[in-house]
Formats: structure tokens, C-alpha cells, sequence
């Protein structure tokens, strides 16, 4: 699976960090979203998709 | 087809309006008549919600506002510009300045670590409780101190202050409170943010000097931020530990449910904001220019209700959406709206639900309700649903 991400959209709401702390992370400024893996193992499928359906901008792309 | 108004008669406690339903199967976007006469729309379906709140041509400023059902005392700050600070009423740029400036201090992060915190004020809540004996108000004794006590450390209220604070945001809460005693409480409330926001010393970790360490917002704007938290957090997260409490007392297997399999409640805490979703009078928007929305034309300046426990209920998202179940996918629930204005305070109250409602039992393991359930109080003529008293016994 990869992941990319839309800081332009991104709001700080922390969704995708409280849904999987191994691969999303939050700056301390403004709280947008840090990508820790862009290419994270299978095992994170389902909780990626989670957090992107999760994302109050859509800002997260799982595919 | 005659143009009915928001309707607010529930079934039960715990489930919204019948005829929501039916206007979601049928006419998910529909005309509806406000108490001033004003004909807007409701829209009712989880997929044209969502369009709608991530659409930016639908203004969330508070001067185009408009009370959805008729209140004893309407919001003072609809059909006015959004005070300093107020983010909630304004769109972007404005509101992204804001947004941007506090999602950094709301992080996963920083919610995550605050659980010692508020384990600690949840324990010396139940302790009080305790102390006070049976039968007692959760209410009064827990669901309104928590959420207090949590947004008291998350702005940096010294201890000094906390009695003064606790005591008017009750005021400003309270039904038996007068116009002028809210008022009252609100300007006090408003003196004590503006001290807090013009401490730039860095000695205290709270919310309102950082922000004036960072020195970005004005004093005015800081102060703003800190009653419009408090406002927006404290009877909300208050409603939902109230009306949660209730829910699972009222749902005997669900409880026995989550106190077999502790691990189930995060899920738990999702599905009851679901279920039970408080902002049932849902959210406010406006097309400031005329907008092709859905085959329909919404002129500007028309007023459009998007009914949060409508969408939360919807079966083409949820399946069997009626049935509480805490081992379903919520992800997707909209208890907290959607779009650029979803719940900035939203992880903190997960935090403090996840944290007070197992406390509660494991403290109490006896507690049941000390009242016939047709007798507690329901908030159903207010904005934020809850219960305004939940006598128990242990």
C-alpha cells in the first residue's frame, strides 16, 4: 500500500493520528500531518484506510 | 408538499425524531421553515452532509446564522460578526489562521498524554460522589466537574482562579441562571482569560500563555479562544458522559458487554457518539452566492440546517444504524461535524470518555438509576442534548 498525503488540505484535526500512531504523526506548530511511512507493511491495511475515511478534508490518499 | 420545521419529538431517550428518517428515505435536501418564518433547507443524508461540509461556498459566519427551533434563550452571537477569537463563525482565511494556530497545541499527542490528568480528576470526582453518598446527581457530582476540571488544565486556569471558574461556567450553563446572572458569568469568565492570555512567562504549560508565547494572536483573540473553548467543550463533553452513563444503565447487556472485554472501549465510546449524537439540532450553514446543490437551487443567504443524528443514523453508511453496537465500524460518524470546522476538542473528549465511563462502573459495580428512567430529566429544548440530572444509587 502507499500513502500520500495533502498538507495544503490538512487541518490539524490529529484523526489519523489517534487511529494509527505507527505510520501518522503531527507537527507542533499546526499540527498537520507528519507521514512516518509511506509505504507501510500489509498489517496496517484496514487502520490506513480507517484513518483516511476518518479525515475530515479527505487529505489522506490509501491505495 | 406543505414545509414542516425541524422536527425535535423523540421516540425515545436515545433515538432522534421519527420523521428524520423518512425525510432522509425520501427528500434527503427538503425546505424547512424556521421559527422566524424564514424557509431554509435540512438536509439529512450522511453523503449530502458530508458534500455539504466540505463544500467552502457554504458559509459558517454567525451573522447569516439562524436559530433552528425556537429556544428560551436564542444565541446571542447568531446574526452578529463572530467575536475575536470565535472560529467556529468565520470561513477561511480567517478561520484557518485560527485553526491552524490551536490544532498544534490539540494534537493526538498532546490528548494522549493528558490521561494521567484525567484519571486523576476522574477519580477525585467518583471519591466526591462517594463521599456525598446515595442517592446522588452523576450530573451535578461528575459529568459537569470532569469536563470543567479537564479544560481548566488544558487553558492553565491556576488554582486561584478554578472556584471562580467553575462556579460561573456553571451560571452560564445553568437553566434557573437569569439572562443578567449569564451575562454576568460570561464577562467574568471573559476577565479571567484575559489575565490568563497576557501571561507570556512560559511558566505555565497552558494553552492560553502558550499561545501568547507564540505571539501570533492578539489578547483579545486569546481571550476569545478560551471562553469559546469552555463554551463549546463543557456542556458538550458533560451531555455526553451524562447521557453515556444513561445509555449503558438503560442497556443492561451492552454494559455487561464492555465490562467482560475492557479492551472494546474505544470502539464503545465511537458508537455511543453515534448513537447518541448531542448536537441533534446539528449544524448551521449558508450560501453566501445562489449554489447548484443536488438539483436544487439554494439561494444566498438562505439558512441550511444538516442534521448530525440524521446522517449518524443513516443505513446506506451504517447498517442498521437503530441498533447500538459497540462492535461495529464507526468510522465515518459525524458526532463531531465534518470539513474544515469538525471538533478541534474532539480527542480530548474521547480521552475522557474512554477514561470516566469504565471508572464509573468499576468504582460503582451496583449503580442503577435511583429514578424510574421516564422520570430523568431530557435537555430536548436546548442545543446540546444531554440529560439535565441523573439520580443514582449504588
Amino acid at each position: 500500500m502507499r500513502i500520500e498525503i495533502d498538507s495544503e488540505r490538512c487541518i490539524g484535526s490529529g484523526q489519523c493520528a489517534m487511529t494509527v500512531p505507527e505510520v501518522f504523526d503531527q507537527d507542533d506548530l499546526a499540527g498537520k500531518v507528519v507521514l512516518l511511512d509511506d509505504r507501510p507493511d500489509a498489517a496496517f491495511d484496514d487502520p490506513v484506510h480507517e484513518a483516511a475515511s476518518r479525515c475530515p478534508v479527505g487529505a489522506i490518499r490509501a491505495y | 408538499m406543505t414545509t414542516e420545521p425541524l422536527p425535535t419529538a423523540r421516540p425515545t431517550p436515545f433515538d432522534p425524531p421519527v420523521e428524520l428518517a423518512e425525510y432522509r428515505e425520501h427528500d434527503p435536501i427538503r425546505r424547512m421553515v424556521y421559527p422566524d418564518g424564514h424557509v431554509g433547507w435540512l438536509v439529512t443524508s450522511h453523503s449530502l452532509a458530508r458534500k455539504m461540509l466540505s463544500d467552502q461556498r457554504f458559509s459558517a459566519r454567525s451573522e447569516f446564522k439562524r436559530a433552528p427551533v425556537a429556544r428560551p434563550s436564542a444565541d446571542p452571537f447568531f446574526g452578529a460578526p463572530a467575536l475575536p477569537g470565535w472560529l467556529v463563525d468565520m470561513d477561511a482565511p480567517e478561520h484557518t489562521r485560527l485553526r491552524l494556530q490551536l490544532a498544534g497545541k490539540f494534537t493526538a499527542r498532546r490528548m494522549k498524554d493528558m490521561r494521567p490528568l484525567l484519571e486523576r480528576i476522574v477519580d477525585d470526582q467518583l471519591t466526591a460522589m462517594a463521599e456525598h453518598g446515595k442517592p446522588a446527581d452523576l450530573v451535578s457530582l461528575f459529568a459537569l466537574p470532569v469536563p470543567s476540571l479537564a479544560i481548566c488544565e488544558l487553558l492553565g486556569v491556576p488554582y486561584r482562579d478554578r472556584a471562580a471558574f467553575q462556579r460561573n461556567s456553571a451560571t452560564l450553563f445553568s437553566l434557573e441562571a437569569s439572562a443578567e446572572e449569564a451575562s454576568r458569568a460570561m464577562d467574568e469568565l471573559y476577565g479571567l482569560m484575559r489575565e490568563l492570555a497576557k501571561e507570556r512567562d512560559g511558566n505555565s504549560a497552558g494553552l492560553l500563555s502558550m499561545l501568547a508565547a507564540d505571539g501570533t494572536l492578539d489578547a483579545e483573540e486569546i481571550a476569545g479562544i478560551g471562553v469559546l473553548l469552555l463554551t463549546a467543550g463543557h456542556e458538550s463533553t458533560a451531555g455526553s458522559l451524562g447521557l453515556s452513563t444513561f445509555t449503558l444503565l438503560s442497556h443492561p447487556d451492552h454494559l455487561e458487554r464492555l465490562r467482560s472485554d475492557p479492551g472494546l472501549i474505544d470502539n464503545a465510546v465511537e458508537e455511543l457518539l453515534r448513537y447518541l449524537t448531542i448536537f441533534h439540532f446539528g449544524v448551521p450553514r449558508t450560501p453566501l452566492q445562489d449554489v447548484e446543490f443536488e438539483g436544487h437551487l439554494l439561494r444566498a443567504g438562505e439558512s441550511i440546517t444538516i442534521s448530525l443524528p440524521a446522517a449518524n443514523r443513516d443505513p446506506s453508511w451504517f447498517a442498521d444504524p437503530d441498533r447500538l453496537d459497540f462492535e461495529r465500524k464507526t468510522a465515518g460518524h459525524m458526532a463531531f461535524g465534518y470539513g474544515i470546522h469538525q471538533c478541534l476538542g474532539q480527542n480530548l473528549v474521547r480521552m475522557e470518555m474512554r477514561v470516566a465511563l469504565p471508572a464509573i462502573f468499576r468504582r460503582f459495580p451496583g449503580l442503577a438509576l435511583a429514578v424510574p428512567p421516564e422520570e430523568v430529566p431530557l435537555k430536548t429544548n436546548v442545543s446540546v442534548y444531554g440529560v439535565h440530572e441523573l439520580m443514582v444509587t449504588w
